[in-house]
């Protein structure tokens, strides 16, 4: 058994589309000890969803898996069937969504959604079912449960709902918790009250979790390792320190420079980073961030990367720190 | 939601009451009243008519006799057919059609859910193209071809089933598959469609996301909210039934209302066509509103605005 | 230097180090082909085979029934002598003689019905007088619905509130049963305007079809006008329709400049599903005797005449039946292919 709660090595994943073949993940390593928070960003379409779905066996329908190896809890996923898979969903493994306002069944009250999970993966009889609801609910910060179990989704209000998604997700005390931007469509005071809500969880039951956003803020506060990515790939991994004050690949640097801060100057301008994201049904031939990076070099545009590593857990996939590290390597000789 | 049940109940009584009153007025547009196409009825015979029947009287008088009777379920006798009051032709001819009307809508509605359904689900396969095939030429034959046809080839031709009137199990076969072509492919499409949206929906994602069983997330999460679209066809249905049994019980020979109608029309039996109108219209409306009330109790979402 | 298993394979030279030009980056972006709504939508409708199809067989109908019988040697009136109920391609003893004679004589091709009236042009009369009444009544219901739907939208408020409360009542009132009871008293009066000059024309038509006209203007809009509403309101509420009205543009060229252009995709598919909806509706009546006046046929009307014979001369059912079902199918593909490639909310 593998040291790593999470070990996902060299995961490839196309969509095939009538108009070709989308590569939506292109040889993505993640690997996640018990306990531990891992943030997953970057730009819509650039693969984070895609690799927690895939975790869970959620691929959409036109996306297959096609090569790698998924490790969860002992688990090779990638190797089981539905139906073993489901025991897993929900149970071992749950997930938020983004829109908590349709995540929800319209038709049915919160207790029947919250029970409904409860009862399938444990013996709880109805009332037990009911009973460890009122607790979730009370879990995730609601406040007169027994009320709040009779009402339909409609009735509570986004933020509300978000933490009804979370109880639902907690029901049955998983390993692992995927937070697909569960804050993105909430209000900002709000979003400040569930991630707060999520790291309090995370401390009382001691789940891992992944945490998916495009919004560099959210994973500052709360991750421990980061994984940034683009196009598919993992162009940078490492430390929240790595990341934040050591970043290496252009890309990282870009998004940094992009985030406003307070201790920004008035004649300081934010920069954004030009260009937009690569098609992946016509991906270029070498660096998919070459055409949009300053430094691009003529290497960038016909080959990819490799990997260079700087410590353990630090790495890109850059020719430019590739380049500046074999030049290091070359004085030191 | 009481306050939505009432509002809708004043709108449908509105509504019938300009249906009638709609009807009464063109009624009485055909000039000479009802009596013109009688050839040879002499003056005196004519004016005794008409004075029988409160023709004399001005129209707003007459308006408000015939609104009052109408209330009390009182539609005045048939023209030509002497000695019968309009209510009770409607009263032993309505259930015939009721039962013709009620098992197509069933036949319609256990039919079109499960196979729009089952085309959603199979989204591009072979199954899904057939459904949709038939359900894309359900709709666009009208009931009269579909009528002949049946009739010319099951039974003109092979012989298998009776033409004419309602006396067994067997008679009802054509009539039946007539009249629920339409709803039924209607249905089909409808529940294909909204099936299809709601597979989409992010909450059939979480259900999955909580290792449920597809059967169980079909027919909980997805079911439940698919069917909710065919609810409010349930009403424009029971209309087309109603209107589609006049082509069917005059093909099929049938003793209905629908029938009745058409011979009221071609008889001009003024009186029996208005009763029928208003009773028609009536029936079609009150069952709007049930299906209506109906809906928003299925639908949560809509239940305390 | 860190250990790196792909710098073994590759040749690496130092120009490859060398900083690439803003051009070289851009040649690397294939990006897909931007195209406009109109000239998208006309391409997905080109590549849609069913709907092109469709289209196809609805402008062979037209031919048909709007160009052929100009010069057809029959009319749809015409009643040959010893011509009665002939089969297909069959000739009449008259004719068959000035066959015999070297005369060329031109086949009945569907044969002729019982008062000896050539069939092929009956149908072709028949289908022009079904798509007239759906292009007519589609069009009345175009203007009527538009009108009022975008007038109810864009003034809300009380406005809205009374004509959204007619419409409720207009959209429960049984359509059919008013067809039949307006078709029923308008008669007379409009036989009698039929008889002052300039509404001879009211004879040909027939006063039946006259009141399906005017049961579409007072009922079957109501659909349209909601359509229209809901659009209107979605529309209303864009940043582009404050900025014009903030620049100071009037009510009326609001309307009809951003809010109708903006829906003309919806509206054309909604118009396009209508036309087959009133072609069913005029069929259905002329089949129970209430649609176009004799001699005058239309598809439900000779299907009906065709009922009694049908054990001797099916095919008299089976022509207009098959064709009303083609051309109501063929309006019903089109308009689907139509909203597939013309309404955004669809797109991908």
């Amino acid at each position: 058994m593998s040291e790593y709660l999470v070990d996902i090595k060299n995961e490839k994943l196309s969509f095939f589309t009538p108009a070709g073949e989308v590569k939506a993940l292109n040889d993505v390593s993640i690997h996640l000890r018990e306990g531990e928070v891992l943030g997953i960003v970057g730009e819509s379409g650039s693969g984070k969803s895609v690799t927690a779905y895939s975790l869970m066996g959620l691929t959409a329908h036109p996306g297959k898996l096609i090569g790698g190896e998924l490790n969860f809890n002992g688990h090779q996923v990638e190797n089981m069937t539905e139906k073993e898979m489901r025991q897993i969903r929900g149970n071992e493994i749950s997930i938020i969504f983004q829109d908590p306002m349709t995540s929800l069944n319209p038709v049915y009250t919160i207790g029947n959604q919250i029970t409904e999970v409860i009862r399938l993966h444990t013996d709880k009889t109805k009332q037990e079912a009911k009973a460890r609801a009122r607790e979730l609910l009370e879990l995730v910060g609601i406040n007169e449960p027994e009320r709040r179990l009779k009402q339909y989704p409609h009735e509570l209000s986004g933020g509300m709902r978000q933490r009804v998604m979370i109880a639902i997700a907690l029901a049955c005390e998983p390993k692992l918790l995927i937070a697909d931007e569960p804050t993105t469509a909430l209000d900002v005071t709000i979003q400040a009250q569930i991630l707060e809500l999520m790291m309090e969880l995370k401390d009382k039951l001691g789940m891992a979790i992944i945490m998916i956003t495009h919004d560099l803020g959210v994973v500052a506060s709360m991750c421990e390792r980061i994984a940034v990515m683009y196009a598919g790939r993992i162009v940078e991994y490492g430390t929240a320190d790595d990341i934040f004050y050591h970043p290496k690949h252009q890309y990282t640097k870009g998004l940094i420079r992009s985030i406003p801060r307070l201790d920004t100057k008035e004649h300081e301008r934010l920069i954004p980073i030009e260009g937009t994201p690569v098609d992946l049904l016509n991906p270029p031939a070498g660096c998919p961030f070459a055409p949009r990076c300053d430094a691009a070099m003529q290497i960038c545009l016909r080959e990819m990367p490799p990997v260079t590593t700087f410590d353990r857990v630090h790495y890109t996939q850059c020719w430019l720190n590739q380049k500046e590290e074999m030049e290091k390597g070359a004085s030191h000789e | 939601m009481v306050k939505y049940i009432v509002k809708r109940i004043l709108l449908a009584i509105v509504t019938i009451w300009a249906v009638a009153t709609l009807t009464f007025f063109l009624m009485n547009l055909v000039p000479g009243g009802p009596f013109l196409s009688e050839k040879a009825i002499s003056p005196q015979a004519t004016a005794a008519l008409e004075a029988k029947y409160g023709l004399d009287k001005p129209m707003y008088q007459r308006y408000l006799t015939y609104m009052t009777d109408a209330l009390h379920g009182d539609f005045g006798d048939s023209l030509k057919q002497r000695g019968r009051t309009v209510m009770s032709i409607i009263a032993m001819k309505f259930p015939v059609s009721a039962r013709v009307g009620g098992i197509s809508v069933l036949v319609a509605l256990i039919l079109g859910i499960p196979l729009g359904s089952i085309a959603a689900l199979k989204r591009g396969k072979a199954a899904d193209s057939v459904i949709s095939v038939i359900a894309t030429c359900g709709i666009a034959v009208p009931s009269f071809v579909i009528c002949t046809v049946l009739m010319y080839f099951f039974g003109v031709k092979l012989g298998l089933l009776p033409t004419m009137g309602l006396q067994s199990a067997k008679h009802y076969i054509m009539p039946v598959i007539a009249l629920s072509f339409y709803p039924t492919a209607y249905i089909m499409r409808l529940m294909r469609s909204s099936m299809l949206d709601v597979l989409g929906q992010d909450y059939m994602r979480t259900a999955r996301a909580k290792g449920l069983a597809g059967g169980k997330i079909l027919f909980k999460h997805a079911l439940r909210n698919a069917i909710l679209p065919v609810v409010t066809y349930v009403g424009p249905m029971l209309a087309y039934t109603i209107t589609g049994s006049f082509v069917v019980e005059k093909i099929f020979v049938i003793p209905g209302l629908g029938g009745e109608f058409i011979t009221a029309i071609n008889g001009r039996d003024y009186t029996l066509i208005m009763g029928t109108t208003i009773f028609l219209a009536t029936l079609v409306i009150v069952m709007n509103v049930v299906v209506d009330i109906v809906y928003k109790i299925v639908d949560p979402r809509i239940k305390l605005k | 230097m860190k250990e790196n298993p792909l710098s073994f394979q590759l040749k690496l030279n130092p120009e490859d180090f060398l900083p690439a030009t803003d051009e070289e980056k851009q040649s690397q972006i294939i990006m897909r082909e931007s195209v406009s709504f109109w000239k998208d939508g006309m391409r997905r409708l080109r590549k849609n085979k069913v709907a092109m199809v469709s289209l196809v067989v609805i402008i062979v109908v037209m031919i048909f029934s709007f160009i052929v019988p100009s010069f057809y040697p029959y009319t749809y009136k015409e009643q040959m002598k010893g011509a009665n109920n002939l089969a297909p391609m069959q000739y009449s003893a008259e004719e068959q003689a000035r066959i015999d004679a070297g005369e060329k004589v031109f086949p009945h091709i569907f044969g002729t019905d019982k008062m000896g009236r050539d069939y092929a042009i009956r149908v072709m009369m028949g289908s022009r007088i079904s798509l007239l009444v759906g292009l007519i009544a589609t069009c009345i219901i175009l203007v009527i619905g538009s009108a009022y739907g975008s007038i109810a939208a864009f003034f809300g408020g009380w406005v809205d509130l009374v004509m959204m409360r007619i419409v409720d009542i207009i959209y429960t009132i049984p359509d059919i049963l008013l067809i039949v009871l307006l078709s029923f008293s308008l008669k007379a009066p409009l036989s009698n305007l039929a008889t002052k000059p300039g509404f001879h024309w009211l004879n040909t038509v027939g006063e039946n079809l006259v009141s399906i006209f005017v049961v579409f203007a007072l009922l079957y809009w109501v659909g349209m006008a909601r359509m229209v509403r809901s659009q209107v309101l979605m529309l209303k509420e864009s940043e582009y329709v404050t900025a014009a009205r903030a620049l100071g543009v009037g009510n009326g060229r609001i309307i009809k400049k951003h809010l109708l252009t903006n829906c003309i995709g919806t509206l054309i598919v909604t118009t396009t599903l209508q036309i087959p909806s009133s072609i069913f509706t005029e069929s259905f009546l002329s089949f129970l005797g209430m649609g176009v006046a004799v001699p005058l046929p239309s598809l439900g009307s000779l299907a009906s005449d065709a009922l009694n014979g049908i054990n001797t001369y099916p095919y008299l059912l089976f022509i207009p039946a098959v064709l009303i079902s083609l051309i109501i199918l063929s309006f019903n593909l089109l308009g689907d292919g139509l909203r597939d490639a013309f309404d955004p909310k669809l797109k991908n």
